[in-house]
């Protein structure tokens, strides 16, 4: 039997996210799937438009209500589950919207949920990490259980767009979603600098950077080479930069062409968000520093001298 | 009462460099250092402080697993739990069967909150308690950093990967704790000699008519791909030149 995959789209109501894009490819791994994309919004003509051009996508399946609005998993969920019936697979990305709102449709409908796919061996079979990525597992699942996934950024590629468009097919959401759960705010800083999830590079301050002032160093020289900025643990509970930028285990996982760690000791839980980095950067005054086991290209010294050298060498 | 349960596992402690057995067939845990994972901890204070601040009247902790798992109830208790429920059970307890236990739990407890970590460092899964939430048709509140009770009603902020995020939920809810939400207490020793003397009751995952379920084989584990070792550059100037040549700037 081959695979029927239910793709749930992550989006803002206008542009879908590309962790959309990278679900689809994989899967696009499973052998001879059919792919059909699930968006649910207030109004999803434009989000349902961008993800019936990507390549692989069969067939849109849009859900309008006005309490989709907001992504809540309890809403989400059950018109998800709905439509549940004829799919082999149900995929989502290991985002925060993601990873909220997958394992509620695994709960409603009582399937295993395989997080964090990184590999696709068969339509049964999936590798994922553990242990902060310290280990590789494989699992199984039963033939002809469904599946509900989490499909790890870090570790496929998005889908390209092309030219024509699936058929895109309105689906009504039929039982009132519950009211227990209102969205009441999101506080995002919002910056200029690219997206932390897709740029292709990064620089990351912990610790060493002091304050919140003192990330301005890096902000400075990110502006000048295109980079988003990245945040160890330690600094973001220090304040000195908000959650949304922590890197790591409980933070973004993260594969830029480029890293660079600046003032960052280099624990499991930080290098499990950037092992996928293509080159890792260390810059440490103490040589000694773990993050330089996994570093290409390390320097040892004191950050405040070294990234404003580094900025007037690129400048 | 107004009561809140938490549910607590036991992994192996974070600092632990884990290592893959040679045959593939699992990570090397005899000898190891096992904790209540950390997101647990941080659920547990949480939960110590609203009773603290008299928002609720009980604390109770909860969990699911094989007869060593009493060692961190233990250490739930010394940290201010008033009760323990341990739910014994060997194997792979997988999400679905941990919430389903829960979920018995919560029908006999009737919680105002159920606090749970948002994943457990072994595992990694990150589902039981949208699993929960879902079994029980409650609110979920995942990735809290903030929790307010305000009557019939909580209002949380999530860590959500575009900042921060508040929803009110009804109550009783379901969260999930983010590393920022608290710092738990460290233990004091009179408090481990009390900790003895709490109830700690034993139930079977039988007893609760909750059947242990494997949906998913373990088929191999295997340790991850090593980077290349790198190299030391001497400079600002070495590197910036490195990185132009690999055309990374
Ligand atoms: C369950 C759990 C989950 C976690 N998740 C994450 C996560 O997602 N992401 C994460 O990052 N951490 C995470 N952590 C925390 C992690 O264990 C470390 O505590 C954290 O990564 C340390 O941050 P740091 O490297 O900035 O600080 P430190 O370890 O204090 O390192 C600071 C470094 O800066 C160097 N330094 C100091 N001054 C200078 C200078 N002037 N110039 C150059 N170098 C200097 C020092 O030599 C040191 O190596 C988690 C921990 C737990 C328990
Ligand atoms: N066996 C268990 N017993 C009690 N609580 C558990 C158990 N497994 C998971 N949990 C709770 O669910 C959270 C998420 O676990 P997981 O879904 O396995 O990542 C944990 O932080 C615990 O609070």
């Amino acid at each position: 039997m081959s695979a029927r995959v239910l793709v749930v789209a992550e989006h803002d109501g206008a542009r879908l996210n590309p962790s959309t894009a990278r679900c689809v490819s994989c899967a696009r791994t499973l052998s001879g799937a059919e792919i059909a994309v699930a968006v649910c919004a207030a109004s999803p003509g434009a989000v349902a438009a961008q993800a019936a051009r990507l390549e692989g996508v069969q067939r849109v399946l849009a859900l309008e209500h006005p309490a989709n609005a907001h992504a809540l998993a309890a809403v989400l969920a059950p018109q998800i589950v709905a439509l549940a019936g004829p799919f082999t697979h149900l995929l989502g990305p290991s985002t925060t919207y993601g990873k909220d709102l997958m394992a509620r449709i695994a709960g409603l409908l009582g399937a295993p949920q395989v997080s964090d796919i990184m590999g696709v061996e068969s339509a049964t079979r999936f590798r994922r990490p553990i242990y902060a990525g310290n280990a590789i597992l494989t699992v199984e699942a039963a033939e002809g259980v469904k599946v509900v996934g989490t499909v790890r950024m870090a570790s496929f590629e998005a889908a390209a767009s092309r030219g024509d468009a699936a058929p895109i097919e309105s689906v009504a959401v039929s039982a009132p979603p519950p009211t227990h759960t209102r969205f009441v705010s999101v506080s995002a800083a919002g910056s200029d600098r690219p997206d932390l999830q897709t740029a292709s590079r990064v620089i990351s301050g912990g610790r060493a950077l002091g304050s919140a002032e003192g990330f301005k160093i890096l902000y400075s020289l990110a502006d000048k080479l295109g980079a988003a900025v990245g945040a160890s643990r330690a600094a973001v509970d220090a304040g000195y930069a908000p959650n949304e930028m922590q890197v790591g285990q409980t933070g973004k996982i993260i594969a830029p062409e480029l890293y660079v760690a600046v003032g960052i000791s280099g624990a499991i839980q930080h290098l499990t968000g950037i092992k996928d980095a293509r080159t890792i950067v260390a810059i440490n005054k103490d040589g000694e520093a773990p993050i330089f086991e996994v570093a290409d290209f390390g320097l040892v010294g004191d950050l405040f001298e070294i990234i404003p050298q580094i900025e007037k060498l690129v400048g | 009462m107004k009561r809140i349960l938490v549910g607590i596992k036991r992994v192996v402690d974070y600092n632990v460099r884990i290592r893959v057995k040679p045959d593939g067939s699992g990570v090397v845990t005899d000898g190891v250092k096992m904790s209540i994972n950390p997101f647990d901890e941080i659920a547990l204070e949480e939960a110590l402080r609203i009773r603290e601040r008299g928002a609720a009247g009980e604390v109770v902790v909860a969990t699911v697993g094989p007869a060593d798992c009493q060692q961190q109830l233990r250490s739930a208790l010394a940290m201010g739990a008033d009760r323990a429920l341990h739910v014994e059970a060997g194997g792979v307890i997988e999400p679905l069967t941990a919430a389903r236990a829960l979920l018995k739990l919560v029908e006999r407890e009737q919680p105002l909150l159920v606090i749970l970590g948002k994943q457990a460092i072994d595992d990694d899964n990150g589902q039981t308690g949208q699993v929960l939430a879902a079994l029980w048709n409650r609110p979920q509140a995942t990735y809290a950093s903030k929790l307010e009770l305000t009557g019939d009603s909580a209002r949380v902020t999530r860590e959500v990967d575009a900042g921060l995020e508040t929803l009110e939920v009804d109550l009783p809810a379901v969260i999930t704790t983010d590393l920022r939400l608290n710092e738990p207490r460290y233990v004091k020793l009179p408090d481990i000699m009390k900790a003895k003397k709490k109830p700690l009751e034993t139930l079977t995952l039988a007893a609760l008519g909750v059947e242990v379920r494997q949906q998913l084989k373990l088929v191999r584990f295997e340790p991850p791909p090593q980077r290349q070792k790198g190299i030391r550059v001497k400079d600002a100037a070495e590197l910036v030149a490195a990185l132009k040549q690999k055309g990374l700037l």
